[in-house]
């Protein structure tokens, strides 16, 4: 039997997943860290990306986070995500949308906060393509 | 009919009033099922961060983030979450009544108090009384944001690292369930392993990335944010709910208030009719 280890992701307004897995890949700030059941203590915060959660061999689930903080127990994996969604519910026209306008502000730089929100907001756009064209890449 | 002429218009009063405390029973009825919603769904965010702090608790970090560690109190931090409105019933005054017999205890002990409160009920409280009122914010309305009580938490965290004060303790109301609200009084600051998880005894530490006062520092602002915030929202629900209740019980109190009144009229105006007839009898016998 393989071993799995519990995995709760959840956001600032939901639980997105709670359960059992074999595996968990998430972007973590220094580069994408790939987490097995009975992992070190490691705590770490996250960049924007994807999260994956690799329940069996055949069944993965992908979902897309904002950014947020990785805690690793050796049997038990919390995501405190900002913002997370199942990729398969990303609004690609939103995306494609906020990209466009974020790129606008940062073509035209007025404030310096301005300047700073758009660059997340891009950044965050960008990230959600990048995790549904991956998706796409692989099929499902 | 001249008769009861005081008591009618009383009767009609009463039952004006009633429409509103009715009205109002209805509207908090609807924002209660709302702002319930909302607190459930932070939930379970504010709950695995809470987790995480306590596995953190018994953690043996290099580092000894300033928030994990115990100093001697000379003076706490206390964040009070009151509602914005009255017409709550008991909520708000159960609230600050726990809060007083708190800050007496304090107070005995030598212990100065820096207050932070959210919500005008409490600072309308607390601004009158002799104590140090350093932050305040209200008009949250119903769907309360994290950026809109950040300021006040800044205040009290920076104060905390400052060492002005030594603990940071929060004060709000919890939602039991719609009849009942506790008042309840959580320590924040600093962090304290409340029930130890046997597992996790011994000396270990978490490999940190990219180092431990980066994430630590993020990690421990954002638990302060979300318990607060989880108070705020959780305080809302019992706001409705409270209110709720009182508007139910004034709506019932009014009703009984105009069958006695409507029984007191009654009866005037039968003793009036009485008296009429037995007049018009005498005179006609007199005749």
């Amino acid at each position: 039997m393989t071993m799995t280890v519990h995995v709760d992701i959840v956001s600032a307004e939901k639980e997105i997943f709670s359960g059992l897995a074999e595996m968990i890949f998430a972007p973590a700030e220094l580069g994408e860290v790939g987490i097995s059941p009975r992992h070190a203590p490691f705590i770490t915060r996250l960049s924007p990306g994807e999260v994956r959660v690799k329940v069996s061999d055949k069944e993965y689930y992908p979902f897309f986070i904002s950014g947020g903080i990785l805690e690793v127990q050796p049997h038990l994996v919390t995501v405190l995500a900002d913002f997370a969604i199942r990729a398969k519910d990303i609004d690609e026209a939103a995306a494609v949308e906020a990209k466009a306008k974020a790129e606008e502000v940062l073509a035209n730089k007025t404030g310096q906060i301005e300047y700073e929100t758009a660059k997340t907001q891009l950044v965050q756009a960008i990230m959600q393509l990048r995790t549904l064209d991956r998706l796409r890449k692989r099929g499902e | 009919m001249a008769v009861g002429k005081e008591i009618r218009t009383k009767i009609a009063s009463i039952k004006n009033t009633q429409k509103i405390t009715r009205a109002m029973e209805m509207v908090a009825a609807s924002k209660m099922r709302k702002t319930k919603d909302r607190m459930q769904a932070t939930r379970p965010y504010s709950k695995k961060i809470a987790q995480i702090i306590k596995h953190l608790a018994q953690a043996n970090p290099e580092y000894k983030h300033s928030f994990l560690v115990h100093r001697e109190v000379k003076r706490v931090g206390l964040i009070i979450i009151s509602s914005d409105r009255g017409l709550c019933g008991g909520l708000n005054s159960n609230l600050f009544r726990k809060t007083l017999l708190q800050m007496q205890q304090w107070d005995n002990a030598n212990i100065g108090i820096d207050v932070c409160t959210i919500g005008s009920k409490a600072l309308g409280f607390f601004g009158n009384l002799k104590i140090n009122v350093v932050g305040h914010v209200s008009k949250l309305g119903d769907a309360p944001h994290l950026e809109d009580i950040i300021g006040v938490i800044k205040i009290m965290l920076d104060a905390y690292e400052q060492g002005t004060i030594d603990e940071l303790h929060i004060i709000s109301n919890e939602f039991v369930n719609t009849m009942t609200q506790r008042p309840t009084l959580d320590k924040l600051l600093p962090v304290a392993a409340s029930e130890l998880d046997e597992n996790l005894s011994g000396h270990w530490d978490y490999i940190y990335e990219p180092d431990a006062k980066e994430v630590l520092d993020h990690l421990l602002s954002r638990y302060v944010e979300s318990i607060v915030y989880q108070g705020l929202v959780e305080n809302n629900a019992c706001e409705q709910a409270a209110r709720m209740v009182a508007m139910k019980s004034a709506s019932d109190n009014a009703g009984n208030l105009i069958k006695e009144l409507q029984l007191i009229y009654n009866k005037a105006r039968q003793a009036a009719i009485t008296q009429e007839i037995s007049e018009i009898v005498a005179g006609a016998a007199a005749v």
